[in-house]
């Protein structure tokens, strides 16, 4: 017998967690990674809630955040290997320039 | 209380004897894959320690225990501490959802799997996926050129793989409906070998594909680029010794097995005998819960066999071959057994 | 047994994400990312949810991970450094992201008593649920984010492939 509210605020621990990796961290992929635990923590809000009210549709929508979660991270990988081959860099602070 | 005691000290017992079965088994398939490479390539293979060199598993054992164990200078340690044994674990965890005869009971405990899971094939799905760690990991840590060349291959190899085998395992789920891998064995149990999938389930060419995708997952010839010793000395594990090498080779071995178990619960029916109800039932009970398992181990070990016989016959791909063949054959291939099963299925009701 | 496998869980999923905050190389924040999801896969099979617990390991620790570590070992990213950059979202984000999770945090205690408990196989969703869910009412969806995939696939081969 667990409140449901623990699990939530585990949520929100994750993805404040997930924010402040977002801001501080310097590597584009260790940014892409904090959305993704951004992304992780919402999920686990939304199975919480799903026990709550017993509904099947919060886990569907888990469903489809994972499926966007893997489009967006073989976009944003290659994303990042395009840039890589142009700056040479993963650095967010060299990556300033629209067009080289 | 004394009920759950009792259940968790059988559990724990079920779990350490299937441990043991599986490392020696994994020892005797090393001693196989020798002695039938070496009637293949026309010598003895192994023949000195013991009869028939029974005895020479024991010995590499005590070889590569003994081994000094040199961590080289250059590595990044905790990763290449962590590889091998996340190669190992997830080989070994896979083996927990395999049921190995039929369902017998006693005290609540299934005797002849460790656990019983609805999902029990995804659950093998996942830690295949998981896997991968070990060998990308393993690269990386190394610090070596050749470690790393043969672990992006792995890893690249192993993800492309890796979707033309679940893909494969669909038409097996559909005709079953349930993910449950007994389910899946007792809809193929009824009529002998007529019901089993790869025959009467028409899943022959998802046979095939699982089995051509799972020699690409185990990095076993002729998808063995990763280790190609010609190109990579010795491939990601290059830099490993003594029993951190011995993790990666039974690591290697415990999969292999576990894919044999797999082919057999999925495509030919596991512990179900070929006869179905034509043989007369013979013996006490206890032979009749022997007998599946006799059936379960005999199967095995035809993909055990089948994987030496490919090693000592194919030569290695290309690896632009190896990647064309993943994605423009065995996907479009998997995916149109898919539509085809579903239609079938569909249309019979 | 329920709050012990919830402790050890969440506290893994905590260590994990605070480790992917503070762990400079890229490879290690990845290996704590994919803690963090093993450990929720585990957590979502004591909400009952049986099937996403295997989704989230097969896609998330099995298939997006290693996409980010084979890039990882693919670019031989190094360590990073700090930058000005960095300094200044210290100052204003550390203190931004504790008020957001004091604010989150207060209102989900406060309706604790609203919410109530979950209960070990309170509520259970096997896959056959799922998808009579997932393939009768939300078809049309679902078919949108297979067009979704298909031109992520084809966004993400056109962006890595190298110009002759």
């Amino acid at each position: 017998m667990i409140p449901i509210s623990w699990y939530l605020v585990l949520s929100a621990a994750l993805f404040s967690i997930g924010v402040g990796a977002f801001l501080i961290k310097r590597n584009i992929i260790s940014i892409f990674m904090s959305i993704e635990l951004m992304l992780n923590a919402v999920n686990l809000a939304f199975v919480a809630f799903a026990h709550h009210w017993h509904q099947v549709s919060g886990q569907i929508f888990v469903f489809f955040v994972m499926v966007v979660a893997a489009a967006e991270a073989a976009v944003g990988l290659a994303i990042i290997i395009a840039v890589f081959r142009s700056r040479e860099t993963l650095n967010v602070d060299q990556i300033n320039l629209m067009k080289l | 209380m004394n009920t759950l005691l009792l259940f968790v000290l059988l559990s724990l017992l079920k779990v350490a004897i299937v441990t043991v079965i599986l490392l020696t088994s994994v020892a005797y398939t090393v001693l196989l894959e020798r002695k039938v490479v070496g009637r293949i390539q026309n010598r003895w293979g192994p023949s000195r320690v013991g009869p028939f060199g029974l005895f020479q598993p024991l010995a590499d054992g005590i070889k590569l225990f003994l081994k000094e164990d040199i961590i080289p200078s250059g590595v990044y340690r905790p990763l290449y501490l962590l590889a091998p044994m996340i190669a190992l674990g997830c080989a070994l965890i896979s083996i927990s959802v395999i049921p190995f005869g039929a369902a017998l009971r006693v005290h609540g405990v299934d005797l002849f799997q460790i656990a019983d899971l609805n999902i029990g094939l995804l659950v093998l799905l996942a830690v295949t996926s998981v896997g991968v760690y070990g060998i990308a990991l393993s690269g990386w840590a190394s610090n070596n050129k050749y470690s790393l060349m043969g672990s992006v291959r792995a890893t690249a190899q192993m993800i492309s793989y890796e979707l033309a085998l679940g893909l494969s395992l669909v038409g097996v789920v559909l005709r079953a409906g349930s993910l449950r891998l007994r389910d899946i064995v007792n809809i193929q149990s009824t009529h002998g070998m007529r019901s089993w999938n790869i025959f009467g389930g028409f899943q022959f060419v998802a046979f095939f594909i699982y089995l051509i995708a799972a020699y690409a997952e185990t990095n076993r010839t002729p998808f063995d680029l990763p280790e190609a010793e010609t190109e990579l000395t010795g491939g990601y594990h290059t830099e490993y010794s003594s029993m951190k090498f011995a993790m990666f080779f039974m690591a290697e071995y415990a999969n292999m097995i576990t894919v044999g178990c797999v082919a057999t619960l999925l495509f030919l029916g596991g512990w179900s005998s070929p006869f179905g109800h034509l043989l007369p039932v013979i013996g006490g009970p206890i032979v009749q819960a022997l007998l599946p398992v006799a059936w379960f181990v005999a199967k095995v070990f035809f993909f055990l066999f089948l994987y030496i016989w490919v090693r000592g016959t194919l030569p290695r791909f290309r690896y632009d071959q190896l990647m064309g063949f993943g994605w423009k054959v065995l996907m479009p291939l998997a995916l149109a057994n898919i539509i085809v099963t579903s239609l079938v299925l569909a249309i019979r009701g | 047994m329920h709050l012990v496998l919830f402790l050890i869980f969440a506290g893994l999923c905590l260590a994990g994400a605070l480790n992917l905050l503070f762990q400079r190389h890229p490879i290690n924040s990845a290996l704590s990312l994919i803690v963090v999801m093993t450990s929720l896969a585990v957590l979502y099979l004591l909400l009952g949810a049986e099937f996403l617990a295997l989704a989230q390991i097969i896609v998330y620790s099995g298939a997006i991970m290693v996409l980010f570590v084979f890039v990882i070992m693919l670019l031989n990213v190094g360590a990073e450094e700090r930058t000005h950059g960095s300094r200044v979202a210290y100052l204003a984000g550390i203190p931004g992201v504790l008020a957001l999770f004091a604010i989150l945090a207060s209102i989900f205690l406060s309706l604790t008593k609203n919410l109530g408990s979950a209960q070990l196989g309170g509520f259970i969703v096997s896959t056959s649920d799922l998808s009579r869910v997932l393939f009768r009412d939300l078809l049309l969806p679902f078919e949108v984010t297979s067009v979704l995939i298909l031109v992520a696939i084809l966004g993400a081969v056109v962006l890595a492939r190298k110009e002759h």
